[in-house]
């Protein structure tokens, strides 16, 4: 009997690691193309780069450029709402065909998917949390309790170097109600969130502040899948992100969407402007 | 040691088969500290459920209607609502509503923890399938077997103590078991309120190791361990209170 259950699952197990190779991805520009549509992962719940506006439709700076994107290739754009633990899943299953989602382009992630250069914004670390809670510091985190976002890169390194107690939830809102709640002192996320959060003006958010310098600044990358990365799909993306920076787009829709301007945008447009 | 963490290391960078948590302290701490917490979350539950199924399975007997009325809208809410609406219902709306009290820091903290409402909430839910069970088992408990406790001057409780619920228990094992079962397999919802349990500190590390197929593996290896413990507790519990002569 036991024999056999054990049998049993290792088959369960080996089956399931055979369907996990991503499938193969070349041309994906042609199969775009051919379906005249691209499915884009995006956040809805990252204001403002992509939430629900009152009408429940997703829209924001990122929603603005996979639009960009789909005109560009000249077919439909699908929005498909992913989140930072699922997204490179999607990627690589084939589910989605790019991400743009927020997402930090780090060394370990670049051993996954394809980032996309140059990169198109940048952030850092930060907290959010009650002005009477005092925080100077990041040392003063330690042995508190700190919500934050599944599959967030810092949420690694701020735990080992300042040792706060993470109490970590499936999404933005869910970490946001948590802490509204009292259930934590700060929750950790991008600075970019952060701010945006607080310059938006909403009443709940008074008694909140941003108290900590930001850390570990981090760019944010297009992901698109590794075997894309040499393709004319990802030669296309690039030129499309430089673009992007040489035309001065992305500053524009950072004005458009009312987000803080960000020095390392300008210094791109700089460096772009001429060539 | 450092042999055994450099094969899972060498697994690592040549295979690409990444059990980070068998060389990664970081991970490992996480690791111990889900499967640690679900085996307690799963333990307090089972001892609650069961406490609120043989109370609740008494009064719902009790000759006040007021009473048994109670239980049974107890019963439903909890048996026609699913346990994660459950679950996040006590934590974000009523937990939102209570009280805050000051820790040692001085900072108001919620009166119930995250841990605290899981348990709270999965017994609950646990506890509505369980009275219903016992129901089932007291109503297999021929009625003249009462009546001969009546006779012999027992009291509602000392009879519903010494002779139904002894009787109903070992009726009701059977469907109790499977309710345990399905209450360890509840206890992975309490990733959704940010409890550090096994499924949580599993997609922890899978978000950062990127390594979901092989946790995905020690996920479903761990609870049908978990699952077997349990199974194998309850057939030697029912083995060990067969009344010879009385089967069920």
């Amino acid at each position: 009997m036991l024999k056999s259950v054990i049998a049993s699952v290792v088959g369960i197990a080996a089956a399931l690691g055979m369907s996990t190779s991503p499938i193969q991805a070349q041309d994906t520009l042609a199969k775009i193309k051919g379906k005249g549509v691209i499915v884009v992962g995006i956040k809805n719940d990252y204001k403002p780069w992509g939430f629900l506006d009152p009408t429940g439709k997703v829209v924001g700076m990122e929603i603005d450029l996979a639009q960009e994107i789909a005109q560009k290739l000249g077919v439909k754009v699908e929005l498909l709402p992913v989140i930072a633990a699922n997204r490179m899943e999607f990627l690589n299953q084939g589910r989605i065909d790019l991400i743009l989602a927020t997402m930090g382009d780090t060394p370990e992630r670049r051993k996954v998917i394809g980032m996309v250069e140059p990169n198109y914004y940048a952030g850092g670390t930060n907290v959010l949390a009650l002005k009477s809670a005092g925080l100077k510091q990041w040392k003063d985190l330690a042995g508190k309790k700190v919500c934050a976002v599944q599959g967030a890169y810092y949420n690694r390194r701020v735990t080992q170097l300042y040792q706060p107690e993470l109490v970590v939830f499936p999404a933005v809102p869910d970490a946001l109600n948590a802490l509204q709640g009292g259930n934590c002192v700060a929750f950790l996320f991008d600075n970019t969130l952060i701010e945006s959060t607080l310059a938006g003006g909403d009443a709940k958010w008074a008694a909140y502040e941003m108290p900590l310098v930001s850390e570990d600044p981090q760019n944010w990358a297009i992901g698109i899948r590794l075997a894309d990365l040499d393709s004319p799909f990802g030669a296309l993306m690039k030129a499309l992100s430089v673009e992007w920076h040489k035309t001065g787009k992305l500053i524009e829709l950072e004005k458009k969407w009312g987000i803080k301007p960000n020095p390392f945008l300008s210094a791109m447009h700089e460096k772009y402007k001429g060539s | 040691m450092a042999g055994f963490e450099d094969f899972f290391r060498r697994l690592n960078d040549q295979h690409g088969i990444n059990f980070s948590f068998f060389y990664d302290s970081f991970d490992r701490g996480r690791l111990i500290l889900g499967v640690w917490t679900t085996v307690e979350l799963c333990c307090l539950c089972l001892v609650l459920s069961l406490m609120i199924g043989v109370v609740g399975a008494w009064l719902q007997g009790s000759p006040f209607m007021l009473l048994r009325r109670v239980v049974q809208g107890y019963i439903q809410f909890f048996r026609n609502t699913p346990p994660l609406v459950q679950l996040t219902f006590f934590y974000f709306a009523v937990g939102g509503l209570l009280p805050r009290i000051p820790d040692a820091t001085g900072q108001p903290v919620p009166l119930v923890s995250s841990f605290e409402w899981a348990v709270l909430s999965f017994s609950f839910f646990a506890g509505a399938f369980n009275i219903e069970i016992f129901r089932a088992g007291i109503e297999a408990v021929p009625r003249t077997t009462i009546e001969a406790a009546e006779s012999l001057g027992y009291s509602r409780l000392k009879a519903y103590i010494y002779i139904v619920l002894p009787l109903a228990f070992r009726i009701s094992l059977p469907a109790l078991n499977n309710n345990l079962v399905n209450l360890v397999k509840t206890t992975t919802l309490a990733y959704a309120i940010g409890v550090p349990e096994l499924l949580y500190a599993s997609a922890q590390i899978w978000s950062e190791m990127f390594n979901v197929w092989e946790m995905m593996n020690v996920l479903l290896v761990t609870y049908v361990a978990l699952v077997g413990v349990l199974v194998w507790g309850m057939a030697r519990c029912e083995r060990a209170l067969r009344i010879p002569g009385y089967d069920t």
